[in-house]
């Protein structure tokens, strides 16, 4: 399944839901492109929606943390919301739980970038 | 090869493509061996990291180099080789992903997954003169839980046919 990504404001936080895989080619592409859509849209406090995410490759890992420098770069903050068990333990192995700011409540993650 | 042992190989091109194509068809073999979701979710994702290997660091992404799969299935294990047409590199010489400065590194945590999710996991010198990785995964056992209820007696039966 390839990656789907829709995003919708909440006061000064875009929420971005993602489904589907974030993998080498298409998947990561497409998260790229909306980051960098966001950032030059001056929207920097940037949630990501993993509810429907069910499987992340390397290439994938590197375009969230590329996605994460990025924000940061421009003083803005991006955090994750909502991981499956696969994407969280993914995270885990590769110490990445520890560097990104990770949320299970939608309505805490909004309130946690204030 | 070992009598009972079944052998699979393919050449693929040198293109994303072919990521997807050698997972898919390694999830196939893993699921017919009886390995359980969990199994073949972490062989699935070690081909894909070993292709994808292959494909950008091995080969440099050009398209006139191949990459050769072969899966084997003795009575004990799984075992995958990935072969490129690169220049071959030495494990010693692999940034650890782990290490404080490469945690926000966009790239190189390949041989840490296919490390982390195989039972054996080596790269040697390939016939080419790239690089061939080597991953093996033990078989479970007949009728354990992690054989999606099928025994190793139904996968030789679909594999042969």
């Amino acid at each position: 399944m390839s990656l789907r990504a829709t995003h919708r404001d909440a006061g000064q936080v875009t929420v971005v839901d993602l489904s589907g895989r974030i993998v080498l080619g298409d998947g990561s592409a497409l998260l790229r492109k909306t980051i960098r859509g966001l950032l030059e849209d001056q929207r920097k406090n940037i949630l990501l929606n993993l509810a429907d995410v069910d499987y992340i490759d390397s290439s994938g890992i590197g375009e969230l943390v590329s996605a994460f420098t990025a924000v940061k770069n421009q003083s803005g903050d991006m955090k994750l919301l909502h991981l499956t068990k696969k994407v969280r333990d993914l995270l885990q192995i590769t110490k990445l739980y520890t560097v990104f700011d990770v949320f299970t409540d939608e309505g805490t993650a909004l309130r946690s970038f204030s | 090869m070992v009598p009972d042992s079944k052998h699979l190989e393919i050449t693929l091109e040198t293109q994303v493509e072919s990521v997807n194509l050698a997972e898919e068809m390694c999830l196939r073999v893993a699921e017919a061996a009886g390995f359980g979701e969990d199994d073949c979710y972490r062989i699935g994702m070690s081909v894909r990291e070993g292709v994808i290997n292959a494909f950008h660091y091995g080969n440099q992404e050009r398209p006139e180099k191949k990459i050769h799969l072969a899966v084997d299935i003795t009575p004990e294990k799984l075992i995958i080789h990935v072969l490129d047409e690169g220049q071959g590199f030495r494990l010693a010489d692999v940034p650890d992903p782990l290490a404080e400065e490469n945690l926000l590194s966009t790239s190189g945590r390949g041989i840490f997954l296919m490390r982390a999710f195989m039972d054996e996991f080596d790269v040697v010198p390939g016939r080419t003169g790239g690089a061939e990785i080597v991953m093996s995964k033990k078989l479970p056992p007949p009728g354990s839980d992690s054989t999606n209820g099928r025994g190793r007696q139904d996968a030789s039966s679909q594999q042969g046919a």
